[in-house]
């Protein structure tokens, strides 16, 4: 796939969590949970530290099965990619960790490196190819988890909690590239903490509390008129974090 | 008895002078060890990763059996060689016994578990890092095994140079099986006991010098490719 190839906004396929909850030890994590995620728009999670917001994340995406409840493609599963809080970047040169991404894929051998090299270009890493991926720098990192995600076309990326580590002008180039994955067509769901990103990022917000999801809705509904008392205080600021 | 000064200066000009009796001895030594090493290590690798990878029943008791075998003593793996070996074992026919292939046999059993089970534990680390991406990725299970091997090589380099250094300090599975044939079947540490007893110690320290050289090389080596892969991989 040419890097440049739109996606078929129409084609990628709803997300429905249907009553979906998880319990660890008989705790409950996450209250059941009904979501469904459609089109391609950001939607940003948002909530406390322990919300449930990484856990719900994993869920959707499939990376933990739901002890009660079910996440349901309508339709054939989409492509898919997800970003982490921390990047785990393969104990290899930079150019290695896309073309291995590649390889997964099922790319042919001979196309792999150029198309690594034009994504690590489009994410300013050209000149730190041979660089092991593991001593790049926190953003460097996480760009380059950026890339290869990018690479793999994905019709849904989950980011989770991808800039908290981050110092500012890295946090830019996270959120300039969640913005050029959605220009090209790719729903991104987004966990966050900072409401000032989310007000940057958003179409639609979820909130979630103490494993509850709260509300949901578009992001100028959420902050011009949030119906729950729990989004009010979060937007003040009184939330506990 | 000879006089230990002069002993220790004869087998330093052994040594120097590349006495070809001595060269023998080392190099069949190194050929037997490196083929055991690179056999053992063909089979535990994969072995090791692939059981870090999957949950099966019987998985814990294979990880303890393991983990008891890299103590075999030598001894016994000799003498489980020699009877499967010999005329009346089930692979007497093959001749193998008193040549350098059943020696070879012999430290493959000793070398196997210990390269399968600190694999295991190094692949079974490196994957609790790498799960999720992988799993997000859809990289299948019998792909990791690869992927992860190639991760953890460094760490993997210290296990194989650990392999070697039981491969080719152990005396009793190689005596057994082998026989100390001169010529034929005499290694490093079995001329060293047979010299010994027989008094010609010139010979037996000469071999025992390069012994402990090369014991300190596979050191030095480890000890290298640990610190290089700290500071170029991170």
């Amino acid at each position: 796939m040419n890097e440049w190839t739109r996606l078929d906004v129409t084609a990628i396929p709803a997300l429905s969590l249907e009553g979906v909850g998880f319990r660890h030890r008989g705790q409950p994590l996450l209250h059941p949970v009904d979501l469904r995620l459609t089109g391609c728009r950001r939607t940003l999670v948002m909530g406390p530290n322990g919300a449930g917001k990484s856990l719900l994340m994993r869920l959707a995406h499939g990376l933990l099965a739901p002890t009660e409840g079910r996440v349901r493609w309508e339709g054939r599963p989409p492509r898919q990619a997800m970003v982490f809080q921390r990047p785990v970047l393969l104990r290899r040169s930079a150019l290695a960790n896309l073309t291995y991404a590649l390889a997964v894929a099922g790319t042919p051998r001979r196309r792999r490196k150029l198309l690594a090299r034009e994504a690590l270009s489009r994410f300013g890493l050209a000149a730190l190819e041979a660089r092991p991926a593991r001593v790049l720098s926190g953003g460097e990192q996480q760009r380059l988890a950026l890339a290869r995600a990018w690479l793999v076309a994905p019709e849904v990326l989950f980011l989770d909690e991808p800039t908290s580590a981050l110092d500012p002008a890295a946090i830019k180039a996270v959120e300039d590239a969640v913005n050029d994955f959605h220009r090209r067509g790719t729903r991104i769901v987004m966990t966050s903490h900072d409401l000032n990103q989310a007000r940057r990022l958003a179409d639609d917000i979820v909130l979630m509390v103490d494993g509850r999801l709260v509300e949901h809705g578009p992001a100028e509904t959420f902050f011009a008129a949030p119906a729950s008392a729990e989004a009010r205080a979060f937007i003040r600021g009184e939330l506990i974090w | 008895m000879p006089d230990d000064a002069n002993a220790f200066q004869t087998a330093l000009a052994l040594i120097l002078g590349l006495d070809p009796d001595l060269i023998g001895i080392v190099t069949l030594s190194l050929k037997v060890s490196f083929t055991a090493v690179l056999i053992a290590a063909l089979i535990a690798l994969p072995l090791g990763a692939a059981i870090a990878l999957w949950r099966f029943p019987g998985r814990g008791v294979l990880i303890v059996a393991l983990n008891a075998l890299m103590g075999l003593p030598p001894v016994v793996a000799g003498l489980a060689v020699y009877l499967l070996l010999s005329r009346a074992g089930p692979l007497g026919e093959l001749g193998l016994l008193f040549t350098p292939g059943a020696m070879v046999i012999a430290q493959v059993i000793l070398v196997l578990p210990i390269i399968a089970a600190l694999t295991r534990q190094q692949v079974e680390e490196l994957h609790g890092d790498y799960r999720e991406q992988l799993t997000s990725m859809g990289v299948s299970r019998a792909r990791r095994i690869p992927t992860l091997l190639w991760d953890a090589r460094f760490g993997l380099a210290t296990v194989l140079l650990a392999g070697f250094g039981r491969a080719s300090a152990e005396v009793g599975a190689v005596m057994i099986v082998g026989g100390n044939i001169d010529g034929v079947t005499r290694v490093m540490t079995t001329a060293i006991v047979l010299e010994t007893s027989k008094g010609d110690l010139p010979l037996a320290l000469g071999l025992g010098i390069v012994l402990l050289a090369l014991v300190a090389l596979v050191n030095a080596a480890a000890h290298l490719v640990g610190e290089t892969a700290r500071r170029r991989v991170g």
